[in-house]
């Protein structure tokens, strides 16, 4: 009864979000070229076929689970479709990169679906914690190997396989939130004792204070030798907020602070790309000419925005270099304008709302710091990119989930919703048979 | 644990709430001011090539239009069919270098962007259709053609408005240039005309009407006559400043002298008929005193941008820092025991460390400095009772229904002095014309005021500047139009007096601007 009403609900929302998806399809068209798009019947088929095969595949292997996600993620994801087909046209931009993402954004959905198939259950990750945390070093890591890995806009955070470039980190951060959740669960109790204080603040004993030390500096190896400073603040991110919700100690959370605002400090006096970026946030007009100018150009094209957008395909975003993939948020401000650009906003507030209700209901301390994890990810993911483009944070190059163009980022943030999706169907599946005799709330 | 993810719940809401206040930061208060960066080549290239809405005097001449062209990239051609003329004005509209004056500070309209223009009527959300609107300029074309003629081919700006209103009737400064050249598509020669305007010393490319000042001389005497006339007990008949070839401010042993070493003094009335240095430096000095003289310079406008229609129009300075208030200046002569004129001095002027610089800045010189469009304000607020109009050169927007969209009214930017100070001024500068150094303003059948500046330039004092304000209407009416000139000293021709050589240039500018205004040319219309 139950999941019959959530699974309607999701593919009303679907089918909503797939609409939206064709109609700024064809305006963006109409936009640039004056033409209605020639495709747009298949465009719509296959649109609508991807996401109802993800549909059909969550109400036959999850069909308890939260309705939201599914269709927040494919409406991002269209959006950013959209853009990238739109920016397709432009100078600038090479290569068949809408038929690329289109490409990627099936093998996202089969591996949504595959996610699905394989976990059957969270609790199983949690027997392989340690597994799992030697691949997400191991694929961190990768990219500073000779042969395979690859230096591309400054960062060394890219592997080459044959024709395919991979950006291994982005999966290495689901791999490592699983580890750390599976990690804490178990040590949480002994984490827990605190026994020494400084002042207010109660400690716990120093011996314990290992892991958030190992994480620390394995951000900031990230940030150092792969120059990724994106990835380095979500890893460190991912870990403090772990920790403080499995101890419920909030000195983890100063603690931490220190540590990170110690390393900032440490990183931007003694490293070059660190200062430089730190420079160009606070003055990116100075450096117009050099490495200030995607931001500048960046603010520019939401200055020309406005309330309401240029419309789609009526902007220049191409101004902005790379702008399909880091800086795709400011292309959608300036064609959308601010009411676009917050509907974007909003998307990942709910779906970081969904997440937590998840790790809210679920009922073992693992699945909920897996969903705490896993959700944390993705709000965190999408502030310091958009922060990083409107300027509230210094600039750190990383994918706007789902939005972005980009293969890997893609793939596994599908894997990541499908993680959230199951853990959200074995909380309500308890939660349904608890309640089998009463009365179904709704 | 439940409690603590609330509590991040709470912490992310926070973090996107800081996304969302940024995002309107960026998106809506700033986006103005993003726009008008300078760096910033956006609108440009956005509207580059694109149709665009034509430039008209107020009597029909186009001076700016885009014509549809066979290009492979662009389907409009900028036009300025009468080449160099409006210049000023209009500014230029190009890919490479971006654009200045009205093209700048219209582009919305002209480019048809604003709301307004899009959304105007219901039609527009249903038909696509071309939403350019054009602008009526509020010069014409004949006191524009006068200007030019009259200042010849002598360096200087010429800026004469409507004093009721601040329209501006004509603009012109010379050198100037074809804007044509900037608009080519061809880029190459693009750079190359712009490479060669800048490299010619005279600047043609210089706004020099709004957006540079220099010494205005003795044209600065009125804000001087001005701020007696309101903040003491100067009249026009009374005091009488002593006769003198020079004169000793305090605290210094260095004379003001007068223009070619003569003597004079006497009431305001006659200072100002003959541009008096001695008297006016020492009204300045010992009867205004600096802190009434900063206020009355700045009610006329100085040391603030005027509020015209163009871009970065430039602030003209009145020195505002003369150090510590030392002593009242009756002490001050009773202690030194220099010879003094007690009936000049107004109770309660001190003097102040600096107090020579105010006698300089009295007279127009020191660190003053003024715009053109600034001194013909000066002389607009004489003649429209003491109120400074806000310029515009924009009169009219019509949309391509030919509905006028927008239309400039008549504002007042400040009150420079009270309506009687004004009334008496303009009386002194009616008699400067009549028998003092403007006699070469006058226009017979109208009364005409005016006043001469001749600013020397401190390196030789044959190099001068050579000013005049003024205004003229009819005898017993409110004057309608004022008129600045400036031209700039040329060391071939050496000496050049306000009232021999910028006089004739507003006499006849004036004398044009009275004449009813000429017939829109036939043909051009409905367009």
């Amino acid at each position: 009864m139950m999941s019959r009403v959530r699974r309607t609900t999701e593919l009303g929302l679907i089918i909503l979000g797939a609409l939206i998806v064709v109609a700024a399809y064809t305006l963006a068209s109409l936009g640039s070229d004056a033409v209605i798009p020639a495709n747009l019947l298949p465009f719509l088929g296959i649109v609508l076929g991807l996401l109802l095969f993800a549909h059909l595949a969550t109400r036959r292997l999850a069909p308890f689970a939260d309705g939201l996600l599914l269709p927040l993620a494919a409406l991002l994801n269209g959006i950013g479709y959209v853009m990238i087909a739109r920016l397709a046209g432009e100078r600038g931009v090479s290569g068949d990169l809408p038929g690329l993402q289109a490409t990627w954004t099936a093998l996202g959905i089969a591996a949504y679906v595959g996610t699905l198939l394989f976990v059957p259950r969270v609790r199983d990750l949690q027997r392989y914690r340690y597994s799992i945390g030697v691949v997400g070093i191991v694929l961190l890591l990768l990219p500073l190997f000779p042969i395979i890995g690859r230096n591309i806009f400054g960062a060394r955070i890219w592997i080459s396989i044959g024709p395919v470039n991979l950006q291994p980190g982005e999966f290495a951060k689901i791999a490592l939130a699983i580890f750390f959740a599976g990690y804490l669960v178990e040590k949480r109790d002994l984490l827990r004792v605190a026994t020494w204080r400084i002042g207010p603040l109660w400690l716990p004993e120093p011996k314990h204070l290992g892991p958030v030390v190992v994480a620390w500096g394995f951000s900031l190896v990230v940030m150092v030798f792969e120059r990724d400073l994106g990835s380095s603040l979500l890893f460190f991110a991912l870990f403090v907020v772990l920790i403080w919700i499995a101890t419920e100690r909030i000195s983890y959370l100063i603690i931490s602070l220190v540590l990170f605002t110690g390393g900032a400090v440490a990183a931007w006096s003694t490293f070059g790309h660190v200062k430089t970026r730190v420079n160009i946030w606070r003055n990116p007009w100075d450096s117009y000419l050099g490495e200030g100018r995607q931001l500048t150009e960046s603010s520019f094209a939401l200055a020309d925005g406005g309330l309401t957008g240029t419309g789609l395909g009526l902007g220049t975003p191409e101004r902005i270099d790379v702008v399909e993939s880091d800086f795709i948020f400011a292309a959608i401000g300036e064609e959308l304008g601010l009411l676009g650009g917050t509907a974007v906003i909003l998307c990942y507030l709910l779906f970081a709302g969904s997440g937590l209700r998840i790790a809210v209901r679920a009922e073992g301390a693992f699945e909920k710091l897996l969903a705490v994890g896993l959700t944390t990810l993705m709000a965190v993911q999408a502030f310091v990119i958009i922060g990083g483009i409107i300027r509230i944070v210094p600039l750190t190059g990383i994918t706007l989930p789902f939005v972005s163009y980009g293969g890997s980022s893609l793939l596994s943030n599908y894997v990541l919703l499908a993680l959230l999706v199951r853990t959200s169907h074995e909380a309500e599946t308890r939660t349904v048979q608890s309640t089998a005799h009463a009365v179904p709330a709704a | 644990m439940n409690r603590h993810i609330r509590r991040l719940g709470v912490g992310i809401m926070v973090l996107y709430l800081a996304l969302f206040v940024q995002l309107n930061r960026i998106q809506i208060f700033q986006a103005e001011e993003l726009q008008d960066e300078p760096i910033n080549t956006r609108a440009i290239q956005r509207d580059f090539g694109q149709e665009r809405g034509s430039i008209s005097t107020s009597d029909g001449v186009v001076v700016a239009r885009s014509v549809e062209v066979d290009h492979p990239v662009y389907d409009h051609q900028r036009e300025y069919p009468e080449g160099e003329l409006y210049a000023e004005v209009t500014g230029f509209f190009s890919l490479s270098f971006g654009f200045e004056g009205v093209e700048r500070q219209y582009n919305d309209e002209l480019a048809g962007r604003t709301v307004e223009q899009e959304f105007g009527s219901y039609r527009d959300w249903f038909i696509d259709r071309p939403t350019t609107a054009d602008l009526t300029l509020s010069l014409r074309s004949d006191v524009q053609r006068v200007a030019r003629e009259a200042l010849g081919d002598r360096k200087g700006s010429v800026v004469a408005l409507d004093p009721r209103t601040g329209a501006v009737l004509a603009m012109w400064s010379w050198p100037s240039y074809d804007p044509a050249v900037l608009a080519s598509f061809d880029d190459a020669a693009v750079r190359e005309a712009r490479a060669a305007l800048l490299a010619d010393e005279d600047d043609p490319l210089k706004s020099r009407t709004y957006r540079e000042t220099e010494f205005p001389g003795s044209t600065f005497k009125v804000v001087t006559a001005a701020a007696a006339l309101d903040h003491t007990a100067v009249r026009l008949d009374s005091p009488l400043y002593p006769d003198s070839a020079g004169y000793q401010p305090p605290l210094t042993e260095l004379s003001i002298a007068n223009f070619g070493g003569s003597s004079c003094g006497g009431p305001l009335r006659e200072l100002l008929r003959v541009s008096c240095n001695t008297g006016f430096a020492h009204m300045a000095a010992e009867t205004v005193g600096p802190v009434q003289m900063v206020e009355s310079a700045e009610a006329f406008g100085f040391n603030d941008r005027p509020p015209i229609d163009l871009p970065a129009a430039a602030a003209s300075t009145f020195p505002t820092e003369y150090g510590e208030s030392l002593q009242s200046v009756t002490s001050y002569y009773e202690r030194t025991g220099r010879p003094n004129t007690p009936e000049v001095i107004s109770p309660g002027v001190d003097v102040f460390e600096d107090t020579p610089a105010v006698a300089r800045a009295g007279i127009g010189q020191g660190d003053v400095r003024a715009s053109p469009l600034q001194m013909v304000l000066v002389a607009a607020a004489v003649a429209n009772e003491g109120l400074v109009p806000a310029p515009y050169v924009v009169a009219e927007i019509r949309n391509r229904d030919a509905e006028r969209i927008y239309e400039a009214s008549a504002t007042t930017w400040r009150q420079a002095m009270s309506p009687a100070s004004a009334g008496d001024l303009r009386e002194a500068m009616v008699e400067v014309v009549e028998s003092g150094t403007a006699r070469s303003m006058a226009i017979d059948g109208f009364e005409v005021g005016g006043k001469t500046g001749t600013a020397q330039l401190g390196r030789d004092v044959e190099e001068t500047n050579a000013w005049v304000i003024g205004f003229a209407g009819p005898p017993g009416e409110t004057p309608t139009v004022a008129v600045a000139v400036s031209v700039e000293a040329d060391p071939a021709v050496g000496q050049q007096t306000g009232g021999r050589t910028a006089g004739p240039i507003a006499q006849a500018v004036l004398a044009q601007a009275l004449k009813p205004p000429p017939p829109p040319p036939v043909g051009d219309i409905g367009e």
